[in-house]
C-alpha cells in the first residue's frame, strides 16, 4: 500500500498574512498516489498549507511565501511559474461546495474548453461523462446534465465540484474539508470516492475528522500553531503517536 | 395654532409615556403580576392612546375646515337680495374675504366684505376653541380608556406591535395612492387630449409643432383644421430623439462603466479603491443643469469646430454632444451598481474557477460576469431610464427642433424636453397644446413600464443562481 514515491516536497515553507506568520518552517512529503490526511485544530496552517501547493494564495493580496514546494522536483515556489499551467495539474475541491451557477455540463465541460482540451463537441462530451464518471455521478445526473449544477444535493454537488476538478487531467488533488458541509451518507460516498480516485491521482486531504483519516488516508501530517509537529503513517500515527501532543489531540484531549 | 396644539399632543403624549411606564411599575409591585412587557412598552402604550386619536381628529379636521367655514359664508352670501351671484363671483368675493381678514386686501371694500371678513372671523374663532376642545375631551377619554386598559390588560405589547404595523401599512399605502393619483391625472388629461386628437394621428404622425395648434374648442373644428392639427401633434420624432440619445448615452456608459465596474471590483488594489470610488460618484452628484452647460458651451462646440476641419456640418446643439455628454453623467450609476452587484458574487465561485486552472480574465468573463448578469442588466436599466427621463442636458445642449433624423450630427429634441417647453410660460389648460404634455407623459410612462417588464423577464430568464 505504501508508496515511496514522493510526488510533492515542501521545504523550509514559511507563510504570512501580513505580519502574521501562518507557517513555520513546514517540511513535509506527500508520496504518490496515496491519499495524506492533514489533521489538526482550527487555524493551525492545514488549509494554508494546501493553497500553497497550487498557488491559491496569490488571490490573496497580503500573503507571501518563502521556502520551497517541488513537484516531481520542480520548483513551484518562484516567480516564473506559470500558474495557470500549475492549477491546472493541481486541482482542489473546497470545504463547501462551489459549482458554477451554470448546468451540469457546462461546470465540466468549464476547465477542459479553457485550456482547448477538446476539439469538437463529441470529445468535450466525452470527458464530461468520463469526469461524471469518476466522481460516481455520472448515474445520477445523465440525464439531466442541462439542468443547473446547483440544483443538486449538497453531497451530489461536491462529487460534481471533484469531477469538475478531474476534468482537466490533474496529477493532484487537493481536498479542503470536503465533507464538512455533508451529511454522513453524502461523506460516505465522498470517502468510498477518495478512495478510489487514490488509484489515479495523489490527493491531500484537510480534515477535522479522525475517523475520516483512519479511513481515507495512508498517511498523515499533525499540525499545530503552524507547525507540523509529526508526520507518517496513518496507522502509526493513530495507534503508536510519537509525539504527545499528537496523542493529546488524537484522543480528544484538546482542539 | 397647529404648531401649538402639535406641541400640546407631545407634551401629553410623553407624560402618558412616563405615566404609563410608572403605573404598571406600581401595578406590578403591589400586586406582584407578572407582565409579559417590559414597562416602556405600557408608556408607549398610552403614548400612543394618547397621540394617535388626537393626531387623526386634527388631521381630519384641518383638511374640512376650509372648506365648511368656506360653504357656510357663501351661504349667507347667496342668500342676499340684493344681489344674485354666480358661483364664480361667490369664490370671487370670498377671496376677497380672506385676504381682507388677512390685511393684505387691495381695492374697495363694500359693506358685504367687510360683514363677510367679520363673520369670517368669527367662524374661525368658533372653529379653533371648539377644535381646541374636542382634541382636549378625546385626549382626556382616550387616555383615561389607556389607564383602564393598562391595569386590566397585560398585552401592551402585542397592541403596540399592532399599531406599528398599521403606520408601516399607512404609510405604504401612502406611496401606492400617491403613484395611482399621478396616473390617473395623466389619464385624465390625456383622455382629453385625445378626444381632439385621434391616438393613432398621436402615436404615428411624424411632425411634431404644437407652436402650430391655435385650436380652442377642439370639439368643433374642421376637418381642414384638423388636419393641421394633426400634423401639429405627432410624437415620432420626438420618441426617436428620445430613444436616439438614450442610444448615444448607453454607448458611451454602458461599455466605460461596466469595465470600470469591473476594474474597481476584480483589479483594484484597495488603496486604488478607497480613493477613486468615491471621485467616480461625485460625477453622480454633480447636477444636470452644470453638464447640460458643458455639453451646450464645450462638447457641442468642440464637435461644431472638429466637423468643420473634416468639412463635415455640425449643429451646435447636437444630438451628438447631448448624448455623449448624458453618458458620462451616467457612467457612476452603472459602474457603481455594477462594481456592487460583481462584490457580491461569492469569492468561492471565483476560487472554483481558479482551482481549474483559468485566469483572472477568463474567471471574470466566464463566471464573474454570468452569475453578475442579473444585477448589471438592473443597473444598465436604471441608466437607461436616466437616460430617457434627462431633461436638462437636451435642452440646453441638444436643441428643440423635433428633426426625424439619425444622423447624430444634427439636433433633435427628446420628450421629456418638449413636456418642459409646453408647460413653461403662460398656459391655457384647456388648449391641445398643454394637454399634449399629459399625453406624452403618459406614453412616456407606458413605455418606460414596458422596457423594465422585459428587462425583468430578462433577467429571470437568464439569471444563474448562486447562493
Amino acid at each position: 500500500m505504501i508508496s515511496n514515491n514522493i510526488k510533492i516536497k515542501t521545504q523550509d515553507l514559511n507563510v504570512y498574512y501580513g505580519e502574521k506568520q501562518a507557517l513555520f518552517n513546514v517540511n513535509l512529503d506527500i508520496h504518490s498516489k496515496e491519499v495524506t490526511a492533514l489533521i489538526g485544530p482550527s487555524g493551525c496552517g492545514k488549509s494554508t498549507f494546501i493553497r500553497c501547493i497550487n498557488r491559491m494564495n496569490d488571490v490573496i493580496d497580503i500573503c507571501k511565501i518563502d521556502g520551497s514546494i517541488k513537484i516531481d522536483d520542480k520548483e513551484i515556489i518562484d516567480n516564473n511559474v506559470d500558474v495557470v499551467r500549475l492549477r491546472e495539474s493541481i486541482g482542489m475541491v473546497f470545504q463547501k461546495p462551489n459549482p458554477f451557477p451554470k448546468s451540469i455540463y457546462d461546470n465540466i465541460s468549464y476547465g477542459p474548453s479553457i485550456h482547448g482540451l477538446a476539439d469538437n463537441k463529441s470529445d468535450m462530451d466525452k470527458i464530461v461523462e468520463n469526469s461524471l464518471k469518476k466522481a460516481a455521478l455520472w448515474e445520477e445526473v445523465k440525464d439531466r446534465l442541462d439542468e443547473p449544477g446547483t440544483g443538486l444535493s449538497g453531497g451530489q454537488q461536491q462529487r460534481l465540484c471533484i469531477a469538475r476538478a478531474i476534468s482537466v487531467n490533474p496529477e493532484v488533488i487537493l481536498m479542503d474539508e470536503p465533507c464538512s458541509a455533508l451529511d454522513p451518507i453524502a461523506t460516505a460516498k465522498i470517502e468510498e470516492l477518495i478512495d478510489e480516485l487514490k488509484k489515479s491521482y495523489t490527493i491531500v486531504i484537510v480534515t477535522h475528522s479522525m475517523s475520516q483519516a483512519v479511513r481515507v488516508s495512508q498517511r498523515t501530517g499533525f499540525f499545530h500553531l503552524g507547525k507540523i509537529i509529526e508526520v507518517d503513517t496513518t496507522e502509526k500515527i493513530f495507534k503508536n503517536p510519537g509525539n504527545q501532543m499528537t496523542q493529546d489531540y488524537i484522543t480528544g484531549r484538546f482542539g | 395654532m397647529n404648531l401649538v396644539i402639535l406641541i400640546l399632543i407631545g407634551i401629553f403624549s410623553y407624560t402618558s409615556f412616563i405615566y404609563g411606564r410608572s403605573r404598571i411599575k406600581k401595578i406590578t409591585t403591589s400586586q406582584s403580576i407578572k407582565i409579559n412587557a417590559l414597562p416602556n412598552y405600557y408608556g408607549y402604550y398610552l403614548a400612543l392612546w394618547c397621540a394617535l386619536p388626537s393626531l387623526i381628529i386634527l388631521l381630519v379636521w384641518s383638511i374640512f375646515e376650509a372648506s365648511i367655514i368656506k360653504g357656510l359664508i357663501s351661504q349667507t352670501l347667496s342668500q342676499n337680495e340684493l344681489n344674485v351671484y354666480t358661483s364664480d363671483q361667490i369664490n370671487l368675493i370670498y377671496q376677497k374675504i380672506v385676504s381682507l381678514y388677512n390685511g393684505n386686501f387691495s381695492g374697495t371694500i363694500t359693506n358685504e366684505i367687510k360683514q363677510g371678513a367679520e363673520d369670517y372671523k368669527s367662524f374661525l374663532s368658533i372653529a379653533q376653541s371648539s377644535k381646541v376642545v374636542l382634541l382636549l375631551s378625546t385626549a382626556i377619554l382616550t387616555i383615561t380608556y389607556g389607564i383602564k386598559r393598562i391595569s386590566k390588560n397585560n398585552k401592551a405589547r402585542h397592541d403596540v406591535e399592532k399599531i406599528l404595523t398599521g403606520l408601516l401599512f399607512v404609510c405604504s399605502l401612502v406611496a401606492i395612492l400617491t403613484t395611482l393619483g399621478i396616473i390617473f391625472s395623466l389619464l385624465f388629461e390625456s383622455i382629453k387630449f385625445f378626444s381632439a386628437i385621434n391616438i393613432f394621428d398621436f402615436l404615428f404622425g411624424t411632425s411634431w409643432s404644437p407652436q402650430r395648434a391655435f385650436v380652442r374648442d377642439a370639439s368643433a373644428i374642421s376637418a381642414e383644421e384638423y388636419a393641421d392639427l394633426k400634423n401639429a401633434f405627432g410624437s415620432v420624432p420626438l420618441f426617436a430623439g428620445t430613444a436616439f440619445i438614450a442610444l448615444i448615452a448607453m454607448t458611451v456608459a454602458v461599455p466605460i462603466g461596466l469595465f470600470s465596474g469591473i476594474y474597481m471590483a476584480e483589479y483594484a488594489s484597495i488603496k486604488v479603491r478607497k480613493f477613486s470610488k468615491p471621485i467616480i460618484e461625485i460625477l453622480a452628484g454633480i447636477p444636470t443643469v452644470v453638464y447640460g452647460f458643458f455639453a451646450a458651451l464645450t462638447v457641442g462646440p468642440f464637435f461644431r469646430e472638429f466637423g468643420e476641419k473634416l468639412g463635415l456640418e455640425v449643429s451646435s446643439e447636437s444630438a451628438l454632444a447631448a448624448g455623449l455628454v448624458m453618458g458620462v453623467m451616467i457612467i457612476p450609476y452603472v459602474s457603481s451598481l455594477s462594481d456592487d452587484v460583481i462584490n457580491a458574487v461569492p469569492q468561492s465561485l471565483r476560487d472554483g474557477s481558479y482551482a481549474v486552472g483559468a485566469t483572472k480574465s477568463e474567471t471574470i468573463k466566464r463566471v464573474v460576469i454570468p452569475a453578475a448578469l442579473p444585477g448589471i442588466v438592473g443597473s444598465i436599466l436604471l441608466a437607461v431610464s436616466r437616460a430617457i427621463g434627462e431633461t436638462m442636458i437636451v435642452v440646453m445642449a441638444a436643441g428643440l427642433a423635433a428633426n426625424l433624423t439619425i444622423n447624430p450630427l444634427e439636433s433633435t429634441t427628446t420628450i421629456t424636453t418638449q413636456i418642459v417647453m409646453l408647460l413653461v410660460g403662460d398656459q391655457e389648460f384647456d388648449s391641445p397644446k398643454t394637454q399634449s404634455a399629459f399625453a406624452l407623459g403618459l406614453t412616456l410612462f407606458f413605455a418606460t413600464l414596458i422596457l423594465n417588464y422585459i428587462a425583468l423577464r430578462f433577467v429571470k430568464k437568464y439569471r444563474e443562481k448562486y447562493d
